[in-house]
């Protein structure tokens, strides 16, 4: 038996700054958003462990958090930029192109390490420009990257020639990165992590995070407050880019190949998941935290469902339905505390 | 003019909360008058008008339009009776176009499927042929200047065949021959028998083109009279006369000239908005900003911290020029600018009060590892909203659950948490009740006194005149002259700010003259 997702989340719990007195921390405790997906996960839980003997097994979970730990990483960036106010549509693609740059500088005989730095930095970079369209012409974040999605998978397009790059020549020490396990934990577990952690940490506590939650608050009120809000839209969406380039990299790792039509759809599973978790479209609102217990539930439904022998053309229908409440519940939350 | 009473308006009352808007008031309205309504602002005239436009309901009181007793339940049942209202700011749709601004209210009540638009091409070329032919029916509406704009707002008006023609502030966006084209259309209004009400801050307008003029002063009606029985000084006497001295901390003793200059600025122009402004700030002193709402003084202000570009001008602070691109350099040489618009963009409504405190300056809250340390931020927040005895809950609650007195003490707050040597306050006081008004003034006096130089915006002209040591007044951009001691009157401020002042300065050529001898000048 192995909780370890819910008990990981308590103690990121413990560390959020307003919660630091004892009480106070009860109190909060039943206002957030993570606290009610912490009980519906744990809810699934009971009820699957009666309906399946399979589910609370190590291989289940270990497969379960293997579903969704590479997308947690790309969740992190998303969870900032809709915290700041915006979005973006071209992760999925960006993680294909990602992929499709290293595996094909290693094939052209770079050193795979190597040929991984150069391509998460032509992710950033790509980001990087995105982001002047939108601070320095003024586009929407939605547009930016519709249009990015589209560069980014014609690109991996144009490299590939539309057919899969077979990498089955990584070395062994590379491959160890997506497909090792280190005393039986997934090494990609790991490092999600690692990475989740630190960000849940760094967003609540970094100076340098709060900005971006008073930029998504109210944009004019922080440039009123000496706040460079277009430096803060621009790192969000390099960021955004940077950790997405970073996931396609594990992808290529675990999969030993380079595909071109990797991650169609992923961006939308992963915004879904970031609202789930209580990110707020309108900005200024938002967790990791929220946003990967967003993702591990996506992830726990699927699982249930396929463990409870229901098609799977069942799951989209039901992952929309989720989506709709999570969405609906805090809409009517939101209306009843301002019209209070 | 007829003394035919087309609308009647009796001891109405209007409260929003605490506070009285109108108390008793009584308005009448002849057939075929033009009547003038004057006050300060937050005297009520625009609660007034949107009592009359349905916009807002009575508390108590009743209005008679032609003898009979109504209720105006919103604009659309004020077009039905007859009441037309061009308002101060633009309320057009700026994507579409002219003619289907001037129509909207016809296509709204149309029972027709299709719009036929050449027929409302041809009725919107009919409302501007006297006002405005120049304007093309089918042009976008923001392809328009503003005062173009202005003008199809008061053609949408008139095409409504209304008895009674409201018109706020027509004029503050014309120029001088589109609102001599105004007041044409409103005498030829007149001679059909069309009434209308003009509100004006313009004694001049108020003078030449009106029968009557009523007052209101804190939401209660001061005086009616008929304009040849009157004269502008009368009518700003009633408008102002209050006794508020009392109501304000003591002013500066000293001498502004012994003082060190904080702050100099000179040939200040943003192009648009200003121009060549030029001042000095002293230590210590309470330097206001005065003009009309729109004089460009709060862009003047923000272009000497780096809230708006400037395209020319010298800012020394301290005796050293100061090189300030953005705002957060402001902030960082200690000047500081409290914004006008609290909710829009002076504090984070949905943050709570600790972190709208110490966003200025995070660094003050953070660690060794620039990361926050939450028990600093919320004691840093607890001292400065102690010392400006700040009611709360807590300082993690959100400033949405604050009142609006509080709401702005946390915004001050949040500038004294930068210690900063230069204080700019964009209308400090605005839209909160007495009290927190008293507290707030006292502590900008304070401030002052502890050596912070403290430049104060405000529209009004009561706290204009009971807080500050020096007053500068602007005028459609334009420095009008500084007022200081017992020059600093309302009427003093509203003659410089009406733009009749200017006179004075063009005598004195182009020579940089900050002040100029006011004193004993009438009104108008």
């Amino acid at each position: 038996m192995n909780h370890s997702g819910t008990n990981h989340s308590m103690n990121v719990l413990e560390t959020a700054p307003e919660l630091s007195p004892k009480r106070q921390w009860l109190g909060s405790f039943k206002n957030m958003r993570e606290a009610t997906l912490i009980l519906i996960i744990a809810a699934i839980f009971v009820t699957m462990s009666f309906a399946s003997e399979y589910f609370l097994t190590w291989p289940n979970m270990k497969a379960m958090m293997l579903s969704f730990a590479t997308e947690g990483i790309v969740v992190v960036g998303m969870t900032v930029l809709i915290i700041v106010g915006g979005i973006d549509l071209s992760v999925g693609a960006v993680m294909c192109l990602a992929m499709v740059i290293a595996g094909k500088l290693f094939l052209l005989g770079m050193n795979p390490w190597l040929a991984s730095v150069v391509s998460i930095g032509s992710c950033s970079f790509l980001g990087y420009l995105t982001g002047l369209t939108v601070t320095r012409i003024g586009l929407h974040t939605f547009i930016a990257t519709l249009a990015l999605m589209g560069i980014a998978r014609g690109l991996s397009m144009i490299i590939t020639q539309g057919t899969p790059l077979s990498l089955f020549s990584l070395p062994p020490e590379f491959k160890f990165i997506g497909q090792g396990s280190v005393f039986g934990v997934p090494f990609v577990i790991i490092v999600f992590f690692v990475v989740i952690i630190i960000s849940d940490y760094m967003l609540r506590n970094a100076s340098a995070f709060r900005k971006v939650f008073y930029t998504g608050s109210n944009e004019k009120a922080a440039e009123y407050s000496g706040i460079n809000t277009n430096r803060v839209k621009l790192g969000a969406i390099i960021l955004c880019s940077t950790l997405a380039g970073f996931a396609g990299i594990l992808y290529m790792s675990k999969f030993g190949a380079a595909t071109p039509n990797f991650g169609v759809g992923l961006e939308l599973n992963i915004i879904a998941a970031a609202v789930i978790g209580g990110a707020s479209l309108k900005g200024g609102e938002g967790s990791v935290l929220g946003a990967i217990l967003g993702i591990a539930l996506l992830s726990i439904v699927s699982s249930s469902l396929i463990l409870l022998n229901i098609s799977v053309y069942w799951q989209d229908l039901i992952k929309g339905m989720i989506l709709l409440m999570a969405v609906s519940i805090d809409q009517i939350l939101h209306n009843r505390r301002s019209s209070r | 003019m007829s003394n035919e009473v087309i609308m009647e308006i009796v001891d109405v009352h209007k409260c929003f909360g605490p506070t009285k808007a109108l108390a008793g008031v009584n308005f009448t309205l002849h057939q075929g008058e033009i009547h003038a309504l004057c006050g300060e602002n937050g005297a009520g005239k625009s609660t007034l008008m949107k009592v009359i436009d349905g916009l807002h309901q009575p508390d108590s009181g009743n209005i008679h339009i032609k003898g009979k007793k109504v209720v105006i339940n919103g604009a659309l049942e004020a077009q039905k009776l007859g009441i037309g209202f061009v308002h101060q700011e633009i309320v057009l749709c700026p994507d579409v176009s002219v003619a289907e601004n001037i129509n909207m209210a016809l296509t709204n009540q149309s029972k027709k499927w299709f719009v036929n638009y050449s027929e409302m091409n041809k009725r919107a070329k009919e409302s501007l042929k006297d006002i405005a032919p120049h304007i093309n029916p089918s042009a976008r509406l923001d392809s328009l200047s503003i005062s173009e704009q202005q003008l199809v707002e008061i053609a949408k008006a008139l095409s409504l065949d209304c008895d009674v023609l409201i018109l706020d502030e027509p004029t503050a966006a014309l120029t001088e021959a589109e609102s001599q084209a105004l007041f044409n259309i409103m005498q030829a209004l007149k001679a059909k028998g069309i009434s209308i009400i003009y509100i004006s801050h313009r004694m001049a307008e108020v003078f030449e083109q009106c029968d009557r003029v009523t007052v209101l002063r804190d939401g209660i009606w001061v005086c009616t009279d008929r304009i040849k029985d009157t004269s502008p000084d009368n009518v700003v006497k009633s408008m102002v006369g209050r006794d508020v001295g009392h109501l304000y901390p003591e002013k500066l003793q000293e001498d502004f000239a012994n003082l060190d200059v904080m702050l100099e600025v000179a040939n200040l122009s943003d192009g648009d908005r200003f121009n060549d402004i030029q001042f000095k700030l002293h230590q210590g002193e309470i330097f206001g900003v005065s003009g009309l709402i729109g004089a460009g003084r709060s862009e003047m202000v923000k272009a000497i911290c780096g809230l708006h570009a400037k395209t020319s001008g010298e800012i020394s602070f301290k005796g050293q020029p100061a090189s300030i691109k953005h705002y957060s350099d402001s902030i960082n040489q200690g000047i500081v600018y409290l914004s006008e618009d609290r909710k829009e963009d002076g504090v984070f409504l949905d943050v709570s009060i600790a972190r709208n405190i110490s966003v200025l300056k995070l660094e003050q809250v953070c660690n060794n590892m620039k990361c926050i340390d939450p028990a600093a931020e919320r004691k840093q927040a607890q001292k400065l909203t102690d010392q400006l005895k700040l009611k709360s809950a807590g300082m993690d609650k959100p400033v949405s659950s604050l009142s609006g007195g509080n709401q702005q003490k946390v915004a001050l707050a949040k500038m004294l948490s930068v210690n900063p040597s230069i204080i700019i306050m964009d209308e400090p006081t605005r839209g909160i009740d007495v009290g927190a008004k008293v507290e707030i003034h006292q502590l900008i006096r304070k401030l002052a006194n502890e050596g912070v130089g403290v430049i104060v915006i405000s529209s009004e002209l009561p706290e204009v005149v009971g807080l500050c040591d020096r007053v500068m007044v602007m005028h459609e951009g334009e420095q009008q002259g500084t007022l200081t001691g017992d020059e600093i009157t309302e009427q003093n401020i509203i003659h410089l700010a009406s733009g009749l002042g200017q006179k004075t300065e063009s005598v004195s050529g182009t020579s940089k003259k900050t002040i100029i001898k006011t004193k004993g000048l009438e009104v108008a």
